[in-house]
């Protein structure tokens, strides 16, 4: 009896400290919000590139992970429509009061498409392979998991049904990087049958069943009838590789494909107007920016970047590059993710005060420098050298004579990880959803170390850090957005970095595709589209 | 003539070793860190360290060198940075669509460029002369990139005739042997997969015809008029021979040698992967395998499909050289 009057209080206590908790009798997924209009059919999505391997753990590139995110499931995914976590393959969690330890209750009777049953052994050894390098079937250089399982101790199966992840430190977007991509679950019986060629059969528990790869042209999927979500609303998935955004537009309005990624903004207007097509636009995760190197004068003065920032016209350039389609950013992280800071007061274009500043600073006739611009169009960055002469007249305006300077995309990474750099454009697009994913990653001084470093203006502020780290070791999410949006002002008046643009995702298909939503993360999901008759 | 093969393979080895030696340098001291363009704009440190260890990034150049060729020279090319695939099958599903793309267009521009080039010359200056050399000059200035999607819209996208883009249409069933597509389709006696591979592969073909057919009918023309003033010729004449048979039997033979020469050079060229038309044509061959790996700096895949190319090249150019033995009987090899 007493053991039952203690274990009373302590259950109570427990569980408020799980975060949080669903029971088995879940409430609705949001991706069920709406049943198939029509059951049946073969959909077709065209994009830039064939998937370069089908092994989610093993991927980096976009084109991949629109593969495998149709076949394989997280044991936490993100919402339909947003980037909160909802359960997956893990039904409900806890994790101890110091925040170490997190136990994930897994779904039962699910079953991999090769029939072999879904169990912890299964998840233990999926993690495993990627996360424990002399793991016998550590085949491939698993990219994300050295950044997504980073605060993972270690991972061990506990029974059949609960997966515990024992932390290093306490890390509160933990849950977001379990939501990511390479963390989706493999069939172990798949993994071992086929060793170094896994890449090539991927076997995992989702809606689609892979069936057949035409290297560097398309996969061929088929719906997975017995998925524990609902079975997919179409019969047939192909992805198709199809490098010019031309030809992909062209073969969309012939209707050879029925979906096709990155569009050309010129051809905004084309799809518009046509009635056969549907364009779709959304605000991206993501934001291109300048950088200052803050350890090469004259940019370790803060006068001199706030003069930067005033002679930006950032509402020129979306309407010049972006076709509209983007706003202009005030802040490192958009407008999307929860914390951001929208009281920060946005530097105005201003060139005369701009040159005022830089007088105050010293530089009466202004200053001569280079301003460094990748040459690969990115999502953020739509028509790289277009938008760098553009920048370049503006900054002339406001006294900052920038000479342009370009390298290809891999020797860029390269130089502005080591500080080569006066002023380099880049930009981030967003993994997952968490502040921290672009606050810590970009700003923090953890991350401004030369040779390796995303934190490219070298901006080593102890108050951001102390900040940024506090926001890790909370869970309390109101108490993180908090930390984040103060972040977030101080960054903004030391102006290490001139925020450019938050980038809209986009996408098109034809009209008889009903119930898309690009998902914020810009990865095509696609089981609960059908196309209507 | 056995002696002479002999000594040439003999030769290829020191000519692809270097070209080995040159392509893995040149790679290797490339700016640029394959671990790091994987990553993109996310990478800590700690991963990017860990993953050039794993992938022996960090050998110093001479042993990694040495350490490949020994590879090499067992038939292992090693394997992709990007996905862990082997090499030489990469290659093998690469090359053969790169194969067939090529010796489609070659045999277009051979055909229509020598047929042009001989007929030009018999009529010199007439109009047919002019126009048609006018068309060869217009073909060899034409922006690839521009012609492609030109005949993309024009014969794919408004008339219908052909596909737009791809190798083979995805509902259609096909069992793949040699990945050459027409002759696995007459393997299999798949005649609908034959139509439709012979479909996709006209206006790919034609687009990457348009600069050989240019130099090879211009080549033919003016090696034919050459030849058509050299004594022989005019004895062949002057003993009363009509001139079709002038032509046939006594010049064309010897107006050859200059256009196999180009033409054997310009199928190694377009063996090299004919890089626009397959992108635009959206044709997975090797052209777009061998660029994509120089930006991810995957050095496996571009050292290997360099390998290949040498080896393509050295084989063609053989060729060549044995033909001229052939074709002019004053020219002999010992």
């Amino acid at each position: 009896m007493r053991g039952i009057r203690l274990a009373l209080p302590v259950l109570v206590i427990a569980s408020l400290l799980v975060t949080p908790v669903f029971t088995s009798g879940a409430p609705r997924s949001s991706w069920d919000a709406k049943a198939c209009g029509r059951v049946g059919g073969t959909l077709v999505f065209g994009q830039a590139q064939d998937a370069v391997t089908l092994d989610p753990a093993d991927a980096t590139d976009g084109f991949s992970v629109n593969n495998t995110s149709n076949v394989f499931d997280t044991l936490v995914r993100f919402t339909a429509t947003g980037t909160q976590v909802e359960p997956s393959l893990a039904e409900s969690w806890t994790v101890s009061p110091d925040g170490l330890v997190w136990n994930f209750k897994l779904r039962r009777g699910v079953r991999f498409h090769d029939g072999t049953p879904f169990n912890a052994q299964a998840a233990e050894f999926s993690f495993l392979r990627q996360f424990d390098k002399k793991h016998p079937y550590h085949h491939g250089t698993f990219e994300y998991a050295e950044f997504t399982l980073e605060s993972v101790k270690s991972i061990e199966a506990v029974g059949a049904d609960t997966l515990r992840f024992t932390l290093k430190a306490p890390n509160a977007s933990f849950l977001a990087m379990l939501a990511m991509f390479s963390n989706a679950i493999s069939s172990p019986t798949a993994i071992k049958k086929y060793g170094k060629d896994y890449f090539k059969h991927p076997t995992g528990t989702g809606p689609f069943k892979f069936v057949e790869w035409v290297q560097k042209d398309h996969v061929t999927y088929e719906a997975n009838k017995e998925y524990w979500g609902g079975r997919p609303c179409v019969d047939r998935l192909i992805i198709r590789g199809i490098p010019d955004n031309t030809v992909r537009l062209l073969e969309m309005e012939k209707g050879s494909i029925q979906m096709m990624d990155q569009v050309n903004p010129p051809d905004y207007a084309r799809i518009r107007g046509n009635a056969n097509l549907v364009l779709f636009t959304g605000p991206g995760l993501n934001v291109g920016y300048i950088a200052m190197n803050v350890e090469k004068e004259p940019f370790n003065d803060v006068r001199v970047r706030r003069a930067v920032n005033y002679s930006v016209n950032k509402p020129a350039l979306v309407r010049a590059f972006y076709e509209g389609i983007g706003q202009p950013a005030k802040n490192p992280m958009p407008p999307t993710i929860w914390g951001y800071n929208d009281a920060v007061k946005p530097y105005e274009y201003n060139p005369e005060k701009a040159r005022q500043m830089l007088a105050e600073a010293g530089y009466p006739n202004g200053i001569t420098t280079e301003l460094w611009w990748p040459n690969r169009a990115r999502p953020y960055l739509t028509q790289p050298q277009k938008i760098a002469e553009a920048l370049q007249q503006q900054l002339a305006k406001g006294g900052i004579r920038a000479k342009l300077v370009t390298f290809e995309w891999g020797t860029y990474l390269s130089k502005t990880r080591n500080g080569e750099h006066p002023m380099a454009i880049l930009g981030w697009i967003g993994d997952n959803g968490d502040p921290d994913n672009f606050l810590y990653v970009l700003l923090d001084k953890d991350n401004a170390n030369k040779g390796s470093a995303s934190n490219i203006a070298f901006y080593k502020s102890n108050a951001v850090h102390d900040l940024l780290i506090k926001a890790q070791r909370t869970s309390n999410q109101s108490q993180r957005a908090a930390y984040y949006r103060q972040a977030q002002t101080i960054i903004h008046e030391d102006a290490p970095w001139v925020p450019l643009v938050h980038a809209a995702r986009v996408g098109a298909y034809r009209k008889e595709v009903e119930n898309f939503f690009l998902h914020p993360l810009q990865i095509w999901w696609l089981h609960r589209v059908w196309i209507a008759k | 003539m056995t002696r002479y093969i002999g000594r040439r393979l003999l030769e290829t080895v020191p000519v692809v070793f270097g070209v080995l030696l040159v392509v893995f340098v040149i790679a290797h001291l490339t700016p640029g860190d394959p671990v790091l363009i994987a990553l993109g704009e996310h990478a800590t440190p700690e991963a990017v360290e860990a993953l050039r260890a794993e992938l022996q990034l960090n050998d110093p150049l001479p042993v990694a060198f040495l350490k490949y060729m020994g590879r090499v020279l067992r038939g292992d090319l090693g394997r992709s940075i990007q996905n862990n695939e082997r090499v030489t099958v990469e290659l093998a599903t690469r090359f053969p669509a790169t194969i067939e793309l090529s010796l489609a267009a070659m045999l277009i521009a051979s055909l229509i460029g020598i047929f042009t080039g001989v007929l030009a010359a018999v009529r010199q200056n007439s109009w047919f002369d002019g126009v048609s050399m006018f068309a060869a000059l217009f073909g060899f200035s034409m922006p690839i990139f521009w012609l492609g999607i030109m005949l993309i819209l024009l014969f794919a996208w408004l008339l219908g005739w052909f596909p737009i883009s791809g190798r083979l249409d995805f509902t259609v069933e096909l069992t793949r042997v040699t990945n050459l597509y027409l002759v696995d389709a007459v393997l299999t006696g798949n005649w609908a997969a034959l139509g439709n591979a012979l479909r996709h592969l006209v206006l790919p073909a034609v687009t990457l015809s348009t600069v050989p057919l240019a130099i090879i009918a211009r080549m033919t023309r003016s090696s034919l008029l050459e030849v058509l003033r050299q004594d022989y010729v005019r004895t062949a004449r002057a003993k009363g021979l009509t001139e079709s048979r002038v032509v046939r039997r006594h010049a064309l033979k010897n107006a050859f040698i200059p256009v196999i020469t180009v033409i054997g050079l310009n199928v190694g060229g377009l063996l090299s992967g004919a890089i626009l038309t397959e992108t635009i044509f959206a044709w997975p061959g090797v052209g777009r395998l061998v660029v994509d790996a120089i930006f991810a700096r995957d050095y496996p895949i571009v050292q290997g499909t360099v390998f290949v190319i040498a080896l393509v090249f050295v084989a063609v150019n053989l060729l060549v050289d044995v033909s001229y033995a052939y074709l002019d009987p004053r020219i002999r090899y010992g």
